[in-house]
C-alpha cells in the first residue's frame, strides 16, 4: 500500500516537473525563432524569469523523494544512466547561468552568446528527458543485483544490448521536444504582447500537427519495444481514460489556440503532457525499471522501497511541505500574473 | 586507476566548489534582511539602496550556488550507489525535505525578492528578503542532518536486506551532532558575509569612492563580524569540538597530531604530522592546553592515535592536521581583525583608520579558506568511515561506474567550473565598480539593459 502511494507521489512530483520545467524549456528552445529585437528577447525571458528556478525545484524535490522512497532505484539508475545524467546535469547549469546572468552583462556579443547557450541547452534537454522516459519504458540489462550501466549508443537498434540512444530513445526525446516546444509556445502566447504573441500562437499551430502525428507514432514504439504494456489496461479497461485524455488535450490545444484563447489552451497542453506520463507510469506499474534480461529480475515497487516507518511519517511532511509549496507557487504565479508588464522588462 | 580515489575526488571537488556560494548566500541573506530591518525603521533611504546593491550580488551568487548545487542532489546516486541503497531509508528524508521545505520557498521567495519590489509594500518585500532567508537556512540545516548522521548515525535499524531504515523522525531531525554542527556552520557563513561586506565598503572607503555605503557596510559587516567570529570560537566550535572528541576520539587525535595518550596533552600549535615515525616534526606545544580545552582539566588523559588499530586511522593523516590547524588559526586571526575594527568603530575612527580598513579589505577569500578546511577536517576526519562506525568508504562507491568514467566526467565538471568561476568574479567585479549610487530603480536588475 505503501509502495502504490510512493510510487504516484514521486511520479506526479516529476510528471509536475516536466508541466513546469517543460514551458520554460519550451520557451528557451523556441526564444531564437520568436524572439527578433532585443526588447522582444526581454520581454521572452521576463515571462520565465521569475519562476523558472521554482519549477526546476521540482526536480530536485522529486529527485530527493525518489531517493527517499525507493533508494535502490535511485541507486541503480543514477548510476546505470550516469553519463547521460552527467550530461543533463553539465546542461542544466548552462542553462540556468544563460538565463540568469544576461541580465548582468551589457556587452552584446557576450548576451548572444549568453542566448544561445541558454537556447541550445534549453533544446537539448527535452531530448535527454525524453530518452530517459523511453529508456525505462524500454528497460535496461539488469544484473541480478539491480544494477546496471548503459554506454550512450550501441548500434541503434532495439535489441538485447542497447545504449541510452536507439531508435525507440531518439524517437520519445523527438516527441519531448516537439510536445515540449509547443507547451513553451502556448506559454508565450499567454504571457507576451504582439509580434511575440502571434508569432508563438501560428508556432503552436504548426507544431500541433507535427503532434498530432507523432503521438500515436510515440505510442505504437511504444507497444512495440513493450507489449506487456497494455496488460494494466486491458486487466483495468478504465485506465483507457488515460489515452482518451490524452487525445482530449491534443484537441484541446488545437481548438484553443484556433479561438485564440490561450489559457485553456495551455490548461490543454497540461493535460496532454500529464496524461501521457500518467499512461506511461501505468503501463510500467509495478515495475519502476524493467529488466530486458529477465522480466523477473525487473526493479520493482516492492524491491526498492525504503522501511515503512520512514514511509508512514514521511506522509506527514510530504503532505505538510506540498501544501506550503503549492501555496507558494500560487502566490507568485499570482504576482506575476497576465501579460508582462512593459515597465517590468 | 583507483575508482574509489575517483569518486572521492569527484564528490569532494564538487562539494567544495558548490558550498563557495551557499557560504555566502546563507550569510548574505541574513545580513541583507538586517539592512532591509533598518531601512524600514529609519528614513534614510540609503539602508533600502545599500540592500538593492547587495540583492544584485546576491542574485549572481544565489544562481551559482543553485546550478553547482543541483549536480549534488544526484551525486548521491551517480557516484556512490552502494551507500545510497543502504542508506536511503535515513538520509533520503532530510534531503527530500530540503527540496520541499526550503528549496520551494527560497525559489519562490527569491523571484518577489528580486523582480517584485514594484508590486510589493515595504513589508511584504521585507517578507520576501526574511523568507529567502529562512529558506536558505532551513536547507543549510537538512544537509547538516544528512552529513550528521553519516558522522554520528542515530536512531536507525538494520533491515533484513542489508539497509538502514530511520526509527525516530525527530531523533534523525534532533540528532546532537547536527545541532552543535550546524551552529558553528552558521557562524561561518555570517562570518563570511561578515568580511565579503566589510571588504567592499573598504575598498569603497579605501578608493574614497561612494563613502556613504562605504561607511554602511564596514559598520555592518564589522557589527555582524565581531559577533559572529567570537560565536564561531566560542561557544559553537568548542561544543563541537567537544563533542567531536567524546564521539570520534580517533579523528580528534588525528587533527590534533596526538599519536600517543597524554595525560595533560599539550596543543600543537605548529608542526608537520610524520606518519612513519609517529610524531609531529618540529612542533610547537603549548602544554596541558588539549586536555584543557577537551577536558575543562589540565591533567585528563587524552587518547592519543596509539589506541586504537590501524586500520581505524583517518586516511590522510597530514591533510586532516593541517585542515584542521588551518581553520583554527584563521578563526584566531578573524576574531584579532573584527575585535580591532570593532574597537576603532566603536570610537568612530573606523573609516579613516586605513590600518585596518587594509586588512578587512584584503581578508575576504580567508573565510572561504577556513570554512573549507572546516569542512575538510570533518569529512576527512569521519574516514575511514563513510557511516561512521558502520560502512567504510571503499563499500559506498558506484561499483558499475569505472574510475576512467569517474575521471572524464570529473574534469568536465572543472573545466565548466573554472568557466562559471570567471565569470562570477568578472561579474561581481562589475557590480562592485557599478557601485551602489547608481541602483536607483527599485528593480535590483540594472534596468537600462
Amino acid at each position: 500500500m505503501m509502495g502504490l502511494i510512493w510510487f504516484w507521489l514521486v511520479a506526479i512530483m516529476l510528471a509536475v516537473y516536466v508541466l513546469l520545467d517543460g514551458f520554460d524549456f519550451g520557451v528557451g528552445a523556441l526564444y531564437p525563432f520568436l524572439a527578433k529585437t532585443e526588447n522582444e528577447r526581454r520581454m521572452v525571458l521576463r515571462s520565465i524569469g521569475p519562476v523558472w528556478d521554482g519549477n526546476e525545484v521540482w526536480l530536485l524535490a522529486g529527485g530527493g523523494t525518489l531517493f527517499f522512497a525507493f533508494p535502490l532505484l535511485y541507486a541503480s539508475a543514477f548510476s546505470g544512466f550516469y553519463l547521460p545524467l552527467m550530461i543533463v546535469l553539465w546542461l542544466l547549469i548552462l542553462r540556468g547561468i544563460g538565463l540568469e546572468l544576461r541580465n548582468h552583462i551589457e556587452n552584446v556579443v557576450c548576451k548572444q552568446l549568453l542566448s544561445g547557450i541558454f537556447a541550445l541547452a534549453s533544446t537539448l534537454l527535452p531530448v535527454f528527458y525524453g530518452a530517459a522516459l523511453g529508456n525505462v519504458l524500454r528497460g535496461v540489462p539488469l544484473k541480478a543485483n539491480g544494477y546496471f550501466f548503459l554506454p550512450l549508443w550501441t548500434n541503434f537498434r532495439v535489441g538485447p544490448n542497447p545504449g541510452i540512444l536507439d531508435s525507440y530513445t531518439i524517437l520519445a526525446g523527438v516527441v519531448a521536444l516537439v510536445a515540449l516546444s509547443l507547451h513553451g509556445a502556448l506559454w508565450l502566447a499567454l504571457k507576451t504582447h504582439d509580434p511575440v504573441e502571434s508569432r508563438a500562437r501560428a508556432a503552436a499551430q504548426n507544431l500541433w500537427w507535427v503532434l498530432l502525428v507523432l503521438t500515436p507514432a510515440s505510442l505504437a514504439a511504444t507497444l512495440w519495444v513493450r507489449p506487456q504494456g497494455m496488460q494494466n489496461y486491458t486487466a483495468f479497461p478504465p485506465a483507457f481514460v488515460i489515452p482518451a485524455a490524452v487525445g482530449a488535450g491534443l484537441f484541446g490545444v488545437y481548438y484553443f489556440n484556433r479561438m485564440a484563447r490561450p489559457l485553456a489552451a495551455f490548461l490543454s497542453s497540461c493535460l496532454y503532457l500529464f496524461s501521457m506520463l500518467a499512461g506511461a507510469a501505468y503501463a510500467l506499474y509495478p515495475s519502476l525499471l524493467p529488466s530486458i534480461v529477465n522480466p523477473a529480475e525487473d526493479l520493482t515497487i516492492s524491491r526498492s522501497l525504503s522501511g515503512t516507518y520512514a514511509l508512514h511519517v514521511g506522509l506527514v511532511w510530504w503532505t505538510l511541505g506540498m501544501v506550503l509549496a503549492i501555496s507558494y507557487f500560487s502566490l507568485v504565479y499570482w504576482m506575476f500574473r497576465g501579460k508582462v508588464r512593459a515597465d517590468m522588462y | 586507476m583507483d575508482a574509489l580515489l575517483m569518486h572521492r575526488l569527484h564528490f569532494a571537488f564538487t562539494v567544495t566548489f558548490h558550498y563557495l556560494f551557499p557560504m555566502l548566500t546563507m550569510g548574505l541573506a541574513l545580513l541583507i534582511v538586517i539592512l532591509k530591518t533598518v531601512a524600514l525603521t529609519g528614513k534614510d533611504e540609503s539602508y533600502d539602496r545599500a540592500a538593492r546593491f547587495w540583492a544584485r550580488i546576491f542574485a549572481v551568487n544565489f544562481v551559482m550556488g543553485v546550478v553547482t548545487g543541483i549536480p549534488m542532489e544526484f551525486q548521491f546516486g551517480t557516484n556512490w550507489a552502494q551507500f545510497s541503497e543502504v542508506s536511503g531509508g535515513v538520509i533520503g528524508q532530510p534531503l527530500a525535505m530540503e527540496g520541499i521545505f526550503s528549496f520551494f520557498l527560497e525559489s519562490a521567495f527569491l523571484g518577489l525578492f528580486l523582480f517584485g519590489e514594484k508590486r510589493l509594500s515595504r513589508w511584504a518585500h521585507w517578507g520576501a528578503a526574511f523568507a529567502v532567508c529562512a529558506g536558505s537556512w532551513i536547507s543549510g540545516y537538512f544537509i547538516i542532518v544528512t552529513d550528521a548522521w553519516m558522522q554520528h548515525p542515530v536512531t536507525y535499524r538494520v533491515l533484513a536486506n542489508g539497509r538502514y531504515e530511520v526509527t525516530s523522525f525527530w531523533g534523525l531531525c534532533l540528532n546532537p551532532w547536527a545541532l552543535r554542527q550546524y551552529a558553528h556552520n552558521m557562524c561561518g557563513s555570517v562570518v563570511t558575509a561578515s568580511f565579503v561586506m566589510a571588504a567592499v565598503g573598504a575598498f569603497y572607503l579605501l578608493e574614497k569612492r561612494h563613502e556613504e555605503f562605504g561607511r554602511i557596510f564596514v559598520k555592518v559587516g564589522v557589527v555582524a563580524g565581531v559577533i559572529s567570529t567570537i560565536a564561531m570560537v566560542y561557544p559553537t566550535g568548542d561544543l563541537q569540538g567537544k563533542y567531536v572528541a567524546a564521539n570520534q576520539p580517533a579523528a580528534m587525535a588525528a587533527m590534533e597530531g596526538l599519536f600517543k595518550s597524554e595525560n595533560g596533552a599539550g596543543i600543537v600549535l605548529v608542526g608537520q604530522p610524520n606518519e612513519e615515525t609517529q610524531q609531529i616534526d618540529n612542533p610547537i606545544v603549548v602544554n596541558n592546553v588539549l586536555s584543557f580545552l577537551i577536558y575543562g582539566t589540565m591533567h585528563a588523559q587524552v587518547k592519543g592515535l596509539d589506541q586504537f588499530p590501524r586500520d581505524q586511522w583517518p586516511t590522510t593523516l597530514p591533510l586532516l592536521f593541517y585542515a584542521y590547524h588551518i581553520m583554527a588559526g584563521l578563526g584566531t586571526y578573524f576574531v584579532l581583525v573584527m575585535g580591532l575594527a570593532a574597537v576603532q568603530l566603536w570610537r568612530r575612527k573606523l573609516d579613516v583608520s586605513r590600518w585596518i580598513l587594509w586588512p578587512l579589505l584584503i581578508s575576504f577569500p580567508l573565510p572561504y579558506v577556513a570554512n573549507t578546511a572546516g569542512w575538510m577536517t570533518a569529512e576527512i576526519g569521519r574516514q575511514p568511515w563513510l557511516i561512521y562506525g558502520l560502512m567504510r568508504t571503499d563499500q559506498g562507491y558506484s561499483k558499475y561506474v569505472s574510475s576512467g568514467n569517474s575521471l572524464f566526467t570529473l574534469l568536465g565538471f572543472m573545466g565548466l567550473y573554472t568557466l562559471l568561476s570567471i565569470l562570477f568574479i568578472v561579474l561581481v567585479y562589475h557590480e562592485i565598480s557599478h557601485g551602489p549610487e547608481n541602483g536607483n530603480g527599485a528593480d535590483p536588475r540594472p534596468a537600462a539593459h
